[in-house]
């Protein structure tokens, strides 16, 4: 990746620096700072419409995929602004993994599931191998090994969305961004994925969002919220800012906003 | 009265009962042709079927009683559809899969799918006519004038509309989760396209492009000036550029003689090209039921 | 971390592998570009080659019906009138029969089962090529109907469409073998126009007490209105285009007849039956011919997608 002059902390790994968001003419976020830590993990909440996904998508340059969205500001990646013009977005996404909101498991084998991600950046190790690491690491092994052939379509809903979680460690990326994880499934099957979060936040960077302000207490380290304030020229349309970012104890128990006060206490969203 | 029995003789009961007999008598009407058709076929164009039907060329009417074989006509339909579905599916599969994989919406796009819904309603006589203006005429393939190879072209221009198509609808059903699954892990377009998008489309796009294939094998208007027609065996590579044989022309050619010959070989061909195409139509019927029911599981 | 970066040798993209996906993309596109270019190439030379033709004959090609080789003279009025009449009248009888049987397939007369079958019976029809339908038409139904033509002849031979005796073949033979064609287009977009209005508005009506035909005619048909329209344009594009089974049985004649009972021609069939033994300024008018026919063919295609258009953003 290109280098570029500025300097960033070294414990930064990932930092917006005065982004906004548009899909076409409509603007979705604005001026967005923020910075996110190596080895952390930091929750994105907020209520629905308030831009936390844009955001999480525009992290590894899945917003590209969207017609006519566009971005103001720069993301810096250790160092490179992934939205500069020489960057290739296969090669971001290749360093930073995503875990989509449904679970998408490709229409192949467990085994292939995991094996085409790594393909695909070049792994050159024991195949073998690093599909049950992977596997234990999402803590889906005990549940498939004996069935590596079988379709990722034949797995319930939240061993599907820990096969998707697996496929993206094998890739080892530095970062993993997950959008809401965990909407599509049970309690039971919630609870598995933030155990292996826990277990992964020893290797990985990973930044969730998540409806869910329990699950933002249980996991993470750092908390960003974002709210939605209507337009100034007061056509009705709304626009998403970060409210307030801070350590996930301090937002959940001494806010600075009242705002951050009001939803983390229910009283909007 | 004050009942809430049925009452037969009530007008709204009397204009139901007639306007729903007479969409029946419409659903019969439309059902007739194919039956009556098709069993006409069986009868007339089925008696007619012998060994040597395939194997023999067939007699220059006039001659004698005996019309000879299809051999000619049957080798040239495959060999002109199979030119066509060369030309047609890459590229009809490769404009599909810019529509649905890259083209995000946009004039450029807008304009080749209007395009394609223009082109598929171009009547097929205006294809030959084409195709006669730009290669039967100006002789542009090294010399030749009427030939199998460019009524493989003016085919080509048919099924065109019908591969893109179906490719563009196929690929727009597969979920946009599978794509970002794919380039979420890091693979280029082209990887996702043809390992993940493509192979999830496989068979619909299959079975759009074999019932286009069905389809241009029927037609006569692109080949009655292109292909021409020929009643000598097709035996080598250099007889693509020769005027050459195809069962539609040769039952539109023996329809319109005199002699019952060469009517009655016109029957068998249709039986053979309506017997192939119906099947390839039913089998694709089947396939698609068969689909839906395995997607419900 | 650092060190099992090792083991994924691709992390990085190297430059073939951006420039498979530069030129994957972009062979798309240019393939996707093709219908763009044979559509324009078509307009264009059909134009180019009618040019001689259109230059010395110019609109009045257009309404008169002389059309002889040996004096250089022509017209093309009988053959535009044959396309019309064939197509616009093949139509008529279409129309209904095709949305009285969209109707039946869609509505519950019948077990499930039996709609699915007589509408794939009706969609199988579309199957058979146009040259069969054209072989049946002059060895079964021409003879079928024999006797039916001489009894319209002397019964509504004051009607000037029946004026001539039946000869055996014959523009009204076109227009049902036309019909027969036409019926799975209009049959299966009906259908489809059907299925897609919203059951709530099938369910209001039978909600305040409407009969089942009370309905289909006053709720179903109307909001349907605009698909079935779009796909009766489309009929009648395919009805101008459609050549081989016209050509075998209407009989190829130039003479102008107001009777259907006499042969006719259409442009297509003229084009079929002529463009091969062709040459000289014949070759020419022909091709006007053919744009005449193209650009019928286009702007009905064109205002039938206009209508989807504008019928799929209602709903």
């Amino acid at each position: 990746m290109i280098k570029t002059n500025k300097k960033t902390p070294k414990n930064i790994i990932l930092s917006l620096d005065n982004v906004s968001i548009s899909y076409g003419k409509f603007e979705a976020v604005r001026n967005i700072f923020c910075d996110f830590k190596k080895g952390n993990i930091t929750s994105l909440i907020g209520p629905s419409g308030c831009g936390k996904s844009t955001v999480l998508r525009s992290l590894n340059r899945m917003n590209d995929l969207i017609p006519n969205c566009s971005l103001k500001g720069t993301v810096m990646f250790k160092g490179t602004n992934i939205y500069d013009k020489r960057v290739d977005p296969v090669e971001v996404r290749r360093r930073i993994g995503m875990v989509f909101q449904q679970p998408n498991p490709f229409p192949k084998s467990i085994y292939e599931n995991i094996a085409f991600g790594a393909r695909i950046n070049g792994f050159s190790g024991d195949m073998d191998n690093l599909v049950e690491s992977s596997l234990k690491k999402a803590a889906l092994w005990d549940e498939c090994k004996d069935k590596l052939n079988d379709s990722g379509y034949s797995l319930s809903g939240g061993q599907q969305q820990r096969l998707c979680i697996a496929r993206t460690i094998a890739i080892e990326p530095e970062i993993i961004l997950m959008d809401e994880p965990c909407s599509a499934l049970d309690p039971i099957s919630t609870l598995k994925i933030e155990e292996t979060m826990h277990e992964l936040k020893m290797n990985y960077t990973i930044i969730i969002v998540t409806h869910n302000m329990q699950q933002a207490l249980r996991v993470s380290d750092m908390t960003a919220f974002f709210n939605a304030i209507e337009y100034e020229d007061g056509d009705g349309g709304k626009v998403g800012y970060l409210a307030e970012f801070n350590s996930t104890k301090k937002i959940f128990n001494s806010p600075k906003e009242k705002i951050t006060q009001e939803y983390i206490s229910g009283k909007f969203g | 009265m004050n009942s809430l029995y049925y009452q037969k003789r009530l007008s709204r009961n009397i204009g139901d009962k007639f306007f729903t007999c007479l969409s029946v008598i419409c659903a019969l009407i439309a059902t007739l042709p194919l039956i009556f058709l098709v069993t006409y076929i069986l009868i007339k164009g089925g008696s007619q079927i012998t060994p040597e039907l395939f194997n023999l060329e067939p007699n220059p009417p006039g001659d004698d009683l005996d019309a000879g074989g299809i051999n000619p006509a049957l080798v040239g339909t495959l060999i002109i559809t199979s030119i066509a579905s060369i030309i047609a599916i890459p590229v009809g599969v490769g404009g599909g899969i810019y529509l649905a994989e890259y083209s995000k919406g946009g004039a450029f796009s807008r304009f080749i799918r209007f395009g394609v819904n223009v082109l598929a309603g171009v009547p097929s006589i205006i294809a030959g006519v084409f195709i006669y203006a730009l290669i039967v005429s100006t002789k542009i393939l090294f010399g030749s004038m009427y030939s199998g190879f460019a009524g493989g072209i003016a085919l080509s221009i048919l099924m065109l509309p019908t591969v893109i198509k179906t490719t563009d609808e196929g690929l727009k059903l597969v979920p946009n989760d599978l794509r970002y699954a794919s380039l979420g892990v890091g693979a280029s377009m082209y990887t996702t396209i043809l390992k993940v998008t493509i192979p999830s489309a496989f068979r619909s796009i299959a079975t759009g492009v074999v019932l286009g294939i069905a389809r241009a094998a029927g037609e006569t208007a692109p080949l009655i000036f292109t292909a021409l027609f020929s009643y000598y065996y097709i035996t080598g590579f250099g007889d693509l550029f020769y005027e050459m044989g195809s069962l539609a022309v040769l039952i539109y050619n023996f329809a319109l003689e005199p002699y019952d010959a060469q009517n009655k070989l016109a029957w068998a061909a249709s039986f053979i090209l309506v017997l192939s195409i119906l099947s390839v139509n039913i089998f694709a019927r089947i396939l698609a039921a068969f689909n839906e029911k395995t997607k419900r599981v | 971390m650092e060190e099992k970066l090792i083991l994924f040798k691709n992390r990085k993209r190297f430059g073939i592998e951006k420039n498979i996906d530069i030129i994957f993309k972009n062979t798309a596109l240019v393939l996707s570009s093709f219908v763009a270019i044979i559509l324009l190439g078509i307009i264009l030379v059909v134009f180019f080659k009618s040019f001689e033709s259109f230059s010395r004959y110019g609109l009045k090609f257009l309404v008169t019906s002389e059309w002889n080789p040996v004096k250089d003279e022509y017209g093309a009025f009988t053959a535009i009138y044959g396309t019309l009449v064939t197509s616009f009248l093949s139509l008529l009888i279409t129309i209904p029969l095709g949305v009285g049987t969209a109707i039946f397939i869609t509505e519950d007369f019948v077990p499930k089962v039996c709609r699915e079958i007589i509408g794939s019976f009706v969609e199988l029809l579309a199957a058979i090529p146009s040259v069969v339908l054209g072989l049946w038409a002059i060895f079964v139904i021409e003879p079928f109907l024999r006797d039916f033509f001489v009894f319209l002849h002397s019964f509504f031979g004051w009607i000037p469409l029946f004026s001539t005796e039946p000869t055996g073949r014959n523009s009204l033979l076109a227009i049902l073998i036309l019909v027969v064609m036409l019926l799975p287009i209009v049959t299966s977009i009906a259908r489809d126009s059907f299925n897609q209005v919203p059951k709530k508005l099938r369910n209001a009506a039978y909600g305040i007490g409407a009969s089942r035909w009370k309905t289909i005619f006053s709720v179903i048909l109307p909001a349907a209105l605009s698909g079935i329209m779009a796909g009766v344009l489309l009929a009648l594009g395919r009805a101008m285009g459609e050549t081989m089974a016209v050509t075998m049985i209407i009989g190829n004649s130039n003479a102008f007849s107001w009777s259907l009972l006499s042969p006719g021609y259409t442009i297509s069939s003229m084009l079929a039956n002529q463009f091969g033994e062709a040459d000289g300024s014949q070759v020419s008018s022909l091709f006007y011919a053919a744009f005449v026919l193209m650009i019928l063919s286009l702007v009905v295609n064109i205002f039938a997608q206009w209508l989807v258009k504008k019928f799929s953003l209602k709903y």
